[in-house]
């Protein structure tokens, strides 16, 4: 496998949210039309610059009626990636391949959901009705032994994870930490002003052992958008372009949705290496090249999976590798400096992309002096993706 | 039983119920007719008045049976009924009294639970019909298999009279001193408190079935835990899939496995709570000896659940539809 033609001939110019909250009053599909009209806003364009849209197979909200609801007018590109969070990354992917190859000028990613006043992610699967398809099949071997949320399901393979490499709760309990502590300076983050200590981590109640409430990433109401186009193109906007100097999706053997049990070991996250290998193979960078990482951190267990797997530690280690402040702001390597959606907010990773956007424009509320490359994943335990964003050098 | 009304309700008994009323219609033969065409009763004495007379009744009679419809106040009467009771208490009648104590004591829940009733003579069209209700009794509290209760009785009884019969009510049972009775109707039921009894659990969701798992859940229906086998490789596989991963092969077939393992990982799930399932909820992942893994069921203390454990399936039934291997220990006994 060679580098990736579109690497680095692509990038960001825009990004909108709305607020994260609780209950936003309002429908997905309002939430969906204001970060889209806020992302292309923040690029400088116009409604109908924009000829391609990609989302989520999971979210509500079809491009057509944000389409309408905008004035975009014509589309020639529209996709959807499935996997719930895995697609995040996805979704710039798809925009950055549709741009370099012409199908369209400008594309729009986004994920709206009211995810905590309305369909809570966080109940799982208790209530889907056995309808004979293969991806309800897959699941018939979770739901009547009451196997049914996605805490659960990062659970039992963190458990195997944990035993064999001397990870404790208290690891866990590190990257709440971390999260939290940059998610009390983001005004934007639900716990603004609200650190936690190791001994909140270690008292809060038991969600799946061996999975502690604070292991568990919020429910959220809220939307983000992000606009993509060629690097020749963003030249003229107002941002200065954020590159995207590779965009990969994984699946990795013995690939299953939240439940890949059955691999050789549980150690690891196979489709993450598959994300990696192109991402540092077509960006031509490397886990030492990167100044910060935004990380999916819906569980704290698979952020240690993941340091693993991009190569910022050696397996099993990553448990010694996050000691010491390394992943906070001011250390070695930091992570979700918004947050992440421990501690800003769950949008399904895309939160995650964006502040990786404001990192390298420079102007984060958590800046991460001098930054110049960042890596960002997507969900995990399920097929994912990846991006290495930079300046343009 | 937090209340205890015995004596306002032992003062209640003998009571009448309210002043004596008069049937809305007078005895006729339509009603008649719907009544016995409704029960599907074919006696033509009912219809017929030849038949009536050379039955020795004197023509068409009322079957003895409606005795209480034709005193009954209709649907929007009782609605006024009830719409006052427990409103204003100067307008309670003993009856109202009786069900709003039996109510304050817990006894909010209502069986019918007996009805006789004796007629005096048959009733015939143009006939207008007077009834008195009394509260007969009123039990001590009973235990019964509803729960804790009291029975009351009520005796109806049942008068013709004429035209002069007074319009205002208060005149009315001395009316009925000198009227002519024509049957009466002892009317019982329970009182009762509502047993609080546990919500009943919830089945397990269901799995969904299709061509390429249902195997598995019926062999658990029959006893037996399966395990695919690719019959071009010999290779075992679970979950099940339609073709092999290692050689591409659609074709094949099941072993019986040991139902031996250990548990290769484990979880205890605290929350979200779901009715169908006892919490705290132990599951494990069981290496089993055959080499496939499984998620399932452990009746190990959450505790005490550990990863290395080995541990020994049985098929458990749930809801008396879904069989799914649950693991204990293995004590190796």
């Amino acid at each position: 496998m060679s580098a990736h033609s579109f690497a680095g001939e692509t990038a960001i110019v825009g990004i909108g949210a709305t607020e994260f909250s609780k209950d936003s009053g309002r429908s997905e599909l309002r939430l969906a039309v204001e970060a889209v009209k806020a992302a292309i806003a923040d690029a400088g364009i116009k409604p109908s610059d924009v000829g391609g849209m990609v989302t989520y197979s999971s979210d509500t909200n079809p491009d057509v009626d944000i389409a309408r609801s905008l004035g975009i007018g014509d589309l020639t590109f529209f996709s959807r990636i499935h996997y719930g969070g895995g697609a995040a990354c996805g979704t710039v992917q798809q925009a950055a391949l549709a741009v370099h190859a012409g199908v369209a000028d400008y594309v729009v990613c986004y994920r709206a959901f009211n995810e905590r006043s309305g369909n809570r992610f966080g109940a799982g699967v208790q209530g889907r009705a056995p309808m004979p398809n293969a991806e309800n099949a897959h699941l018939a071997s979770y739901i009547p032994v009451g196997l049914l949320t996605p805490a659960s399901w990062v659970a039992l393979a963190a458990q195997r994870y944990m035993h064999v490499n001397g990870a404790t709760s208290e690891d866990l309990g590190v990257i709440a930490v971390a999260d939290r502590k940059h998610a009390a300076t983001n005004p934007k983050a639900w716990f603004y002003e609200q650190p936690i200590t190791l001994e909140d981590h270690q008292n809060s109640r038991w969600i799946v052992e061996p999975l502690h409430l604070l292991d568990c990433c919020q429910e959220t109401d809220g939307a983000q958008a992000i606009v993509v186009t060629t690097k020749e193109r963003a030249k003229d906007l107002p941002h200065a372009p954020v590159v995207i100097q590779a965009a990969a999706q994984g699946s990795g053997a013995g690939q299953d949705m939240m439940t890949s049990y059955y691999r050789d070991d549980l150690l690891g996250l196979p489709e993450m290496s598959v994300v990696a290998r192109q991402l540092w193979e077509s960006s031509g960078m490397g886990p030492d090249d990167m100044d910060a990482a935004i990380l999916y951190d819906h569980f704290t267990p698979y952020v240690l999976y993941q340091l693993e797997e991009l190569g910022f530690c050696k397996k099993g280690e990553a448990k010694d590798f996050i000691k010491g402040g390394r992943i906070e702001l001011g250390g070695d390597l930091p992570i979700n400096m918004h947050g992440g959606q421990l501690g800003e907010a769950y949008l399904h990773g895309m939160n995650g992309i964006a502040e990786a956007v404001r990192q390298v424009r420079g102007h984060a509320v958590n800046q991460v002096d001098g930054l110049e490359r960042i890596v960002v994943t997507a969900g995990t335990g399920v097929p994912t993706s990846g991006l290495v964003l930079s300046h343009d050098a | 039983m937090s209340v205890d009304h015995s004596e306002a309700l032992a003062a209640l008994v003998g009571m009448s119920t309210g002043f004596p009323t008069v049937a809305l219609d007078l005895v006729n033969e339509p009603m008649i007719r719907h009544w016995a065409e409704a029960m599907g009763d074919t006696n033509p004495v009912y219809f017929d008045a030849v038949a009536g007379v050379t039955a020795g009744l004197g023509g068409i009679v009322a079957p003895p049976t409606m005795l209480q419809a034709w005193s009954m106040v209709g649907l929007t009467g009782t609605l006024k009924r009830e719409s006052s009771r427990g409103e204003k208490k100067d307008l309670e009648n003993a009856n109202d009294t009786m069900m709003r104590l039996l109510d304050e004591e817990g006894l909010t829940s209502v069986v019918a639970t007996n009805c006789e009733q004796e007629y005096d003579r048959p009733l015939r069209p143009g006939e207008r019909i007077a009834m008195r209700a009394t509260i007969e009794t009123i039990s001590d509290v009973k235990k019964t298999g509803l729960g804790v209760g009291r029975f009351t009785t009520s005796l109806s009884e049942f008068f013709s009279v004429d035209e002069s019969f007074p319009s205002d009510p208060s005149l009315r049972d001395a009316a009925l001193a000198k009227a002519e009775r024509v049957g009466t109707m002892r009317f019982r039921i329970l009182k009762f408190a509502p047993q609080a009894s546990a919500p009943a659990k919830p089945p397990r969701p269901k799995p969904a079935l299709t061509q390429d798992n249902a195997f598995f859940f019926e062999g658990l229906n029959e006893g037996k835990l399966l395990i695919q086998r690719c019959t071009a490789c010999a290779t075992l596989r679970h979950p099940p899939l339609p073709a092999c991963g290692k050689c591409e092969s659609l074709e094949w077939d099941t072993i019986e496995s040991k139902g031996s393992g250990e548990i290769y990982s484990f979880v205890v799930v605290h929350y979200p709570q779901v009715p169908s399932f006892d919490y705290p909820l132990p599951i494990a992942l069981v290496a089993l000896d055959e080499g496939t893994r499984i998620v399932a069921n452990v009746s190990i203390d959450p505790e005490h659940i550990a990863i290395g454990q080995r541990v020994i399936a049985r098929i458990e039934t749930f809801d008396n539809d879904l069989s799914l291997p649950v693991f204990d220990l293995d004590t190796g006994a």
